[in-house]
């Protein structure tokens, strides 16, 4: 794996951040998604694509250890998904319109969620507050602290999300489908920060319905239909017919959109 | 009538656990009747309305207080289904002090049997995966048909009470509801004091908060098991029918006005304490139902909310803009 090469990791001797070993799962009897073997280290951007109803979802819940493998087994940062306590590591950014609930709330209030799994039942102390002003202004969200989130665009929105992962001081950041009704000019800027957050060795795991936006800028995709297509490095997926595959149809739409 | 208004006059162990809270009251009436001496206030005099009044200051805290996270989970109605049950657990406790010849409050009961009902709404809705309006409507009609049934086959003595507890009464608030109510509004500002951080994160964002570690299930549960511990407190003033609007109303005119979480919890409390005032002081000029008038009042204040929150945004200070029309503008969020 490229992205393992570029970071000077042995796969071996530090734990993936999230691993997967023969993962079956299935809401009733019929499996969601079968048979999943995956590894993630520390610092990859990868994209977990797949037409809808593929599983993507689920498979984020098995990642995240919202649900538990019916086989197989699931791990964080070398626990298995089931003992992992450390929820802090966790960085979550849901769907913009899941996130646009109607709250009165400013984007400093959000942001401050992610030191809660510090404090637990206290309050935040100064250290904390100035974790949780470094991170707005990592997203450049400083100047919309006190604003409601209610008041801000799609793209702003998100990055107030980000904000709360790093606040949390989160190495593993995991987004739903984060630009969907996000307006164009903003989706760039959003990629440019979860590159810049790759940078400094934040691992990223997107769950993409884009093509387009995965190709661009993942380093590593997995194709999904209840099994995995590909996974392997953007370049090759590209160039397979692993899309073809998982998606059917739908496949012509990667060759118009680049 | 008499034997459920009946003050701390038996001295059981119930009566024991509440003697601190008696002494309050005692000084809380003190108080009350020197500023009904102080401001001529005629309904300032009576020691029945010292008790109302508390007991109507303690809901316009706990009911926006609560009411703030169930509105913003979109739960507004498990507060309507536990009142419902609430009242089942009134005649259970009327329909026991009657047939064991009891004086045990009726609002314990209904504590006990609201609770137990929180917990199975919690349970059905943890069993299917959402909260769902059909198992919300079969607890609700479940609870009030067992309280008629139960109060029908103990006719004639009991249905002479029912009235109070549907519609509330200010009249009735006896000592020893008074203090079951303080005891309540202990746990439940203590309880929200705690968990806040908790119950604010699983409200705002329940993924985000599972994925953040924390138990989604349990903070449920301590929610609607405090939503039960506020209609129950609320209801001796507002009634079963009624008492939900209290969890509703306020929040929904803070939330027109405010720009924050925490601004928004205290806007709701201060729109319910002026309902909940205002209410109880039209209620007793105008020999009307204190609980219909404070919602009334309420609702009225929400009407004004909603104006306010409109100027607000028509000036460009406001609360909730259209989205895009600030969208990406770094420039303009300086000189806000």
């Amino acid at each position: 794996m490229s992205a393992l090469e570029d970071a000077g990791r042995d796969p071996e001797s530090s734990p993936a951040v999230v691993e997967l070993s023969d993962v079956t799962f299935g809401y009733t009897s019929a499996p969601v998604v079968e048979d999943i073997s995956l590894r993630i280290d520390a610092g990859e951007y990868v994209a977990v694509v797949g037409p809808n109803g593929s599983g993507k979802s689920t498979l984020m819940k098995l990642m995240l250890g919202l649900l538990h493998p019916d086989e197989g087994a699931a791990s964080l940062f070398g626990e298995s998904s089931r003992r992992f306590d450390d929820g802090a590591r966790i960085g979550y950014v849901a769907q913009h319109a899941s996130a646009a609930k109607e709250m009165p709330i400013t984007v400093r209030e959000v942001v401050k969620m992610g030191r809660f799994p510090h404090v637990g039942f206290g309050r935040l102390s100064a250290a904390d507050w100035a974790i949780v002003d470094d991170a707005l202004e990592t997203v450049g969200m400083t100047a919309f602290a006190d604003r409601r989130v209610t008041q801000l665009s799609g793209g702003q929105r998100q990055r107030a999300f980000i904000a709360r992962a790093l606040a949390s001081e989160a190495d593993l950041l995991v987004l739903d489908e984060p630009t969907v009704g996000v307006d164009v000019e903003s989706v760039e800027a959003f990629y440019d920060l979860l590159a810049s957050l790759n940078d400094d060795g934040i691992t990223v795991l997107l769950i993409e319905h884009d093509l387009g936006a995965v190709t661009e800028h993942a380093e590593r995709v997995v194709c999904l239909n209840r099994e995995i297509y590909f996974d392997g490095p953007t370049a090759e997926f590209v160039e397979s017919d692993a899309l073809g595959r998982a998606f059917g149809t739908a496949a012509s739409f990667l060759g118009g959109s680049r | 009538m008499n034997a459920l208004v009946g003050g701390p006059l038996q001295a059981g162990p119930i009566d024991t656990a509440l003697a601190p809270f008696y002494w309050f009251l005692t000084l809380w009436s003190q108080a009350m009747s020197w500023v009904a001496g102080a401001t001529g206030l005629e309904l300032l005099q009576y020691p029945f309305m010292h008790r109302a009044v508390l007991v109507g200051l303690c809901i316009g805290v706990m009911a926006p207080l609560i009411g703030t996270f169930l509105v913003h989970r979109q739960l507004a109605l498990i507060g309507d289904a536990l009142a419902h049950t609430a009242f089942a657990g009134v005649a259970v406790g009327l329909f026991l002090n009657a047939v064991l010849e009891l004086s045990v409050s009726p609002y314990l009961t209904a504590v006990v049997v609201a609770m137990l009902s929180a917990l199975l709404i919690e349970l059905i809705s943890e069993a299917t995966d959402a909260y769902n309006d059909v198992s919300m409507a079969i607890v609700l009609s479940t609870g009030f048909a067992l309280g008629t049934t139960l109060i029908s086959i103990n006719a004639g003595g009991l249905a002479v009470g029912v009235n109070q507890f549907l519609f509330g009464n200010l009249s009735t608030v006896s000592a020893e509801n008074a203090a079951i109510l303080l005891v309540l509004f202990g746990v439940i500002v203590t309880t929200v004091a705690v968990t806040r951080n908790q119950l604010l994160y699983v409200t705002f964002d329940e993924t985000a908060a599972a994925v953040s570690g924390l138990s989604v299930t349990w903070y449920n549960r301590i929610m609607v098991m405090l939503t039960a511990l506020v209609v129950v407190g609320a209801m001796q003033i507002m009634g079963v029918i009624l008492v939900a609007a209290m969890l509703v109303v306020p929040v929904a005119g803070a939330t027109q006005v405010s720009r924050s979480f925490t601004e928004s919890l205290l806007v709701s409390v201060v729109l319910a304490e002026l309902a909940v005032i205002l209410g109880i002081g039209v209620a007793y000029y105008g020999e009307a139902t204190a609980g219909g008038v404070i919602v009334l009042v309420a609702v009225a204040i929400y009407v004004a909310a909603v104006g306010i929150g409109r100027l607000q945004r028509r000036l460009g200070d406001d609360p909730a803009l259209e989205l895009d029309t600030i969208a990406a503008d770094d420039g303009e969020a300086t000189s806000d």
